[in-house]
This record gives C-alpha cells, structure tokens and sequence, in this order.
C-alpha cells in the first residue's frame, strides 16, 4: 500500500484502513453476486455445499458492511478537513477499526462454514439471526453498536470542539439516527408482521432516509474540495435537499407496509409520500451539474485551466447524480404504487431496482470519496482520469445498468405470467422461472456482472497505480 | 447570505428552519400511525378466535382451524376466511401450546434462513416461491405433494418434505437438505398455517386461481 506521509490528519490515515477494507470487501460482494448469478442458472452448482441462501446472504451482507466502512472512512477523512481540528478520541477509534474488523472477518467465517444451525436462541446469538440484511448474529449486533458509539463519540467530541460547518450539522445529527435505528432490528418477535414493521425501521430509514442525507452531506464536501464550489451555494442546496429527503422518505417507509399484514391506510401513505422520494434526487443531480457548470463558467471567463482538481473523484460524483436519480429514483418510482406493488412485490423487479439503486445512491460516491482520499495520499495539486479509471467506470456502469436491465425484463416476466396471469403459488412460479425469457435474462444478468467484476478489477488496479501515473505525468 | 436581507428562497436559515420542521413532523406522524398500527398487528387472542372477532394477526389457536382465502366484495380484495375445526396433526393445540408451536416455527425459520431464498410477505429473496400463503398452496391441497411423499395429510407431507426435500424433487432447481428435525418441521408447519391466516391487504392477488383452472399452464410459455 501507499505511505501515508502526506496524510496531514492522524484520522485521515484511520480512514484509508477503513477504504482499504471497504475495496476488499466489494470485491467479496461480487464473487459472490456471481456466485448465486450462476446458480439461477445452474442449480446444481454448489448445491448442498454453499447453498443459493448462503451466497446470497453474503452478497448483500459484504455489500452493507463495505459501505458502512466507507462511509465511516469518508467521515473520518473529511472531519478534521471541515472542522478544522484533529479528531478528538482518536486511538479509541483505531481500537475500534481493529474490533469491527475482526467481528466483520469472525461473522464471515461463521456464515461460510457454519452457514445455518438447529431452532435454538443460541443460533440467532451466534450463527445467524436469519432476517433479510441484518443477519449478522445477535453478538455481532451488540458488538457493533460498541464500535458505532466509539465512531459517534470521535465525531461528536470534534465538532463540539471545532468549526460547526453545515456540512458537519447535517453529518452530525444524521450519524446520530442512523446510528440509533440500528437498534430496531435486533430483537426476536414471534409476530412476523411485527417483525418485519421494525426491520423496515432498518433498512428503509437507513437506504431511503439517512444514507440519502448522508450522500447528499458528502456530496457537497467532495464539491467545495473538487471544484472549489461556493460553500453557501452547496450548504444551502443541502438543507434543501435535506428537507426533501426527509419530507418524502421518512414517510415513504409506508411503501413497504402495504401487504405485511399493517392496516390499509399505508397505501395512501406509501404511494403519495414514496412518489416523492424521486424529487429530491433530481435536485440533487442539478445541485451538481449546476455547481460544476458554474465554476467551470467562472474559470473559462478569467482564462484559467479547468477548476477539476480531481477528476475520477469528479466522474464518480456525477455518475452519482445520475445513478441515484436513476436506480433509486425512476426504477423505485416503477413499482411503488400498490396497484401496481401488489402484482411486482418479491418479484426480480425489487432485485432490478437494488442492483442499480445501490450502485447509483451508494457505490458510486463512495468510490468518489475513495479517490479524494488517494489524492490525499498523494499529495499532489491535480489528479487527472487514466485509461484505466475511463474503463473502469465503463465497465462497472455497463456491467450494473446491463444487469439492472436484465432483471428488469426478468421482473417483467414474472410479474405478467407468474403474478397477473397465473395468480402466484408454488406451480405459478417455477412456470415463470422457466420462461425463455425469464432464463435468458438470467443469462444476461450473469454475463453483466462478469462486466462488472471485469470492471473492478481495473478500478481496484487504478487505485493502487494512479499516484505512479500522476507523478510520471498522464 | 445568512445576514444580508436577501431573499427568503436564498436564505440558509430559512432553509434548515424548514428542513427542521418538516423532519420533524414527518418525525411525529410516523411515530403516531406506528402506535396505532402495532395495536392492529399485535397477535389475537383465544377469545377474539372464538367469539369471531376478526384480527389482522390472529390467535396462534387459528391453527386448530380450517383456512381459506377468498375474495371479500366490500374491500375488493383476498382475505384469509377462518372456518370450521380443522385439527393439526390431528390434534388440538391449547393457546399455550399453540403459542409454543409457533415460538419454535418462527425461530426455525430464522435458523434456516429460510428468507435467504424464499419470501414471506413477498419480502425476502428471489430464488423460491413466496411461502406467505404456502399452506393455502395448490401443490400441498390437490394430491400431488401428498402422495409423492406418501402421506395421508398435507401437514404430514409438508413434514417429509421439510425434512428430506432432497428426496421429493419437482425441479431441477431444488431445495437443500438443511437438517431440519420432525420436531423442527412440524413447528414450521404451524408457523405457516398461522401466516396463511394473516390479513394481507390480498396480497398475493388471485392466489394460484389461474393456475388451478389452467392446470398448471399458461399461453404464455
């Protein structure tokens, strides 16, 4: 790895061990994409040894945790930049890198080898707590909200001691709700409706609510530190962008409350606050062609060079703009009505709609940040796109929005025939399943994510050579 | 911009005023409808099943009962239709044992990660057939599963199957032995008879009504 010299924050180093295992962990989240890519079409692969349940729960799961970690380490790199003051509490915090790391590493190697155990409490404190995302055992749960609390208190401690920028407002209560909505999914209930009204707490308030402020939060440091964009400009545009996110996606929750057994007043509620849920998204992807257009105004009026400080970093954030409004935004919007949610609901339309929207809302920007802190580690003025940061970010977007569409078509065919046709069940179901179509979209999607995985690689071998590229001059 | 008297719409205050506020009320709205949504979701008792007062999630006793999905003219939707005596195992379960049952049908299916391939309330994964009405299910109520497995009831042939799915394949994309014991399979029957009986707004919408009447087909393949 790179020397961390040029580093000047003792939490910016922290935050590049939070990077490093964020990529390898995004790079797990796609083996075993692929893995389970490969089983809808050949079953027989791995059966009985790493079952479909198994790679799939660690897809998704691999995928949280390597967002989690870089959002940890965004935070950590842009602190003492924003507040203007070293991190208060540090070494509690290197303490805690090294306490997740080793539960994330343990937890895995529990899920592979372990994978499932007997119906025993001591199954869901130790193996696997079996709920959708959140899967991780009960201990792990608690071990979790130990190593947050430590981060929260790094982060709280600095601003209270530092410049209380907007950005760090928003940061800091945002960090706050998502840290403490952990904690609706870590009980056991008997009541499955019950069970799954809380777990939405979870992942709907986390994905549609505080991770979208904590984009929108990012966004605009990476702008100020890429473009130079004017800091009342981009603070203001957050609170905006805040007030919508949160008007629209905090009641959206609804959305997900239409069939889990909850009264049927979500229905109105879900589908008028959720078709709100793209708006804010629109806002944001003009909030950033706009400050790019302006800022790139101002410098080619007085004759300067490109005011891109950095710009794979520039190139992730506007595939942001776009793949957030896109995949979280338009493919959301798709299937959110219940009359139309009651026909694609559990269908490979929801599967279409995370592959793009995760992507979109979250990947992108994270690999955003991921690049700012190379330029950190460089130390140098200008970072400018090699070959390979132009292919990686081709491949990735064609190998993602190629499997986004393929499951699209796949979700299409299974709502029609298995759904709307055929009315569901156990026969209505593996009909669709063998659907040409349906199978050959399968084949597609894999296809796709090999794409993607392609993709990676150059992006991962980017990251690691791009500082030799900037030195010897693109 | 904070100071200068500016417009309102450029005004940082006002905008983070407004972020506040509406955050809050949306804040304060959730808060009030979950209050009363989990008075609606909380699980029946044994004398609301027997006097007939309809719960969204009934009794864990409606497993002592025979289920049924059916169309209801006022809401315009599917819902679960609780009937007559229809025993389980061939045996009454009292409110505690029933209560039980279902304690250990849930927890088995968290222990299987069951949710890892299957859906249940349509939530879940992709790779199995959503189980939300699986007792209500075709396959288990004309004769296929029952006497492919050798069984004389449904519940008993969704015991065998449980626990040796391996043994009854119906596709080349097959469920995996996942050690499931008798006492484990007979619990998750009941956790899924229990669910079959939750009112889910119709959710899934004509259950396998055409299928049954196109027995098994349909002109789109």
């Amino acid at each position: 790895m790179l020397a961390k010299t040029n580093l000047k924050y003792e939490s910016q180093k922290l935050a590049i061990n939070y990077f490093t295992v964020a990529v390898v962990l995004f790079g797990a989240q796609l083996l075993m994409g692929l893995i389970a890519a490969a089983q809808y079409l050949f079953p027989s692969f791995l059966y009985g040894v790493f079952d479909f349940n198994i790679s799939r729960m660690v897809h998704i799961n691999a995928m949280v945790v390597w967002m989690l970690y870089a959002m940890i380490g965004s935070v950590y790199y842009l602190l003492p930049e924003e507040s203007g003051k070293e991190v208060v509490g540090l070494k509690f915090g290197k303490i805690a890198f090294w306490v997740l790391t080793l539960a994330v590493t343990v937890v895995v190697l529990v899920y592979i080898f372990v994978q499932i155990g007997p119906a025993d409490m001591k199954t869901i404190w130790f193996i696997n707590e079996g709920r959708e995302y959140i899967e991780a055992p009960r201990w792990a749960d608690i071990g979790i909200v130990a190593v947050v609390l430590v981060f929260y208190y790094n982060v709280f401690a600095t601003y209270q001691k530092g410049k209380k920028t907007g950005i760090l407002n928003v940061l800091v209560a945002d960090l706050f709700a998502l840290a403490g909505l952990y904690l609706c999914g870590m009980f056991f209930t008997d009541n499955v409706s019950i069970d799954q009204y809380w777990w939405w707490w979870v992942i709907h308030l986390w994905v549609e609510a505080t991770w979208e402020v904590f984009v929108g939060a990012i966004a605009g440091f990476a702008l100020i530190k890429i473009i130079n964009a004017k800091r009342e400009i981009v603070e203001m545009w957050l609170w905006i962008e805040v007030l919508m996110l949160f008007g629209s996606g905090i009641m959206g929750l609804g959305h997900h409350y239409f069939w889990i057994g909850t009264p049927e007043y979500w229905w109105e509620i879900g589908a008028l606050f959720s078709s709100l849920e793209p708006v804010p998204l629109v806002a944001m992807f003009v909030h950033v062609l706009y400050d790019w257009g302006r800022e790139k105004g101002h410098s080619d009026a007085k004759g300067e060079k490109s005011p891109l400080r950095n710009s794979p970093a520039m190139a992730w954030l506007a595939l942001n703009a776009i793949g957030n409004f896109l995949g979280a935004g338009i493919w959301g919007f798709f299937h959110t009505l219940p009359q139309v949610n009651i026909y694609t609901h559990g269908t490979q339309f929801t599967a279409a709609h995370g592959h793009l929207a995760f992507f979109g809302a979250y990947a992108t920007i994270l690999t955003g940040m991921i690049y700012i802190a190379i330029q950190g580690l460089v130390g140098i003025e200008r970072v400018k796109m090699t070959t390979k940061t132009k292919l990686s970010i081709a491949f990735i977007s064609l190998g993602v929005l190629g499997m986004t569409v393929a499951l699209t078509i796949a979700g299409y065919e299974q709502t029609l025939v298995e759904r709307a046709d055929l009315g569901g069940g156990w026969d209505a179901y593996f009909i669709a399943q063998n659907l040409p179509w349906y199978v050959q979209a399968q084949g597609w999607r894999f296809a796709m994510g090999v794409v993607t995985f392609i993709g990676y690689i150059l992006l991962v071998w980017d990251m690691l050579t791009i500082n030799k590229a900037q030195k010897e001059g693109v | 911009m904070d100071d200068k008297k500016t417009s309102v719409w450029t005004s940082i205050r006002f905008w983070r005023r407004s972020a506040a506020w509406v955050t809050g009320m949306a804040v304060v709205l959730l808060m009030i409808l979950t209050f009363d949504t989990m008075k609606q979701v909380r699980m029946g008792t044994d004398e609301e099943l027997k006097h007939g007062i309809k719960r969204r999630v009934p009794s864990p006793t409606v497993i002592n009962y025979h289920i049924s999905y059916r169309y209801d003219e006022n809401r315009g939707v599917e819902v679960p239709v609780i009937g007559k005596k229809e025993l389980l195992f061939g045996k009454e379960y009292s409110p505690k044992e029933a209560q039980e049952l279902l304690h250990l049908g849930k927890l088995t299916f968290q222990a299987k990660d069951c949710i890892d391939c299957h859906t249940i309330l349509g939530n879940g994964s992709y790779y199995a057939p959503d189980l939300t009405k699986a007792w209500l299910d075709p396959k288990w109520n004309d004769g296929t599963m029952i006497s492919m497995t050798d069984s004389k009831t449904k519940e008993e042939a969704m015991v065998k199957f449980l626990m040796n799915p391996k043994d009854y394949r119906t596709h080349e994309r097959m469920m995996p032995n996942l050690g499931i014991t008798k006492k484990e399979a007979m619990a998750l029957v009941a956790f899924l008879k229990h669910t079959s009986a939750i009112d889910t707004n119709g959710f899934p919408r004509n259950f396998s009504q055409a299928s049954r009447r196109l027995e098994g087909g349909t002109n789109a393949r």
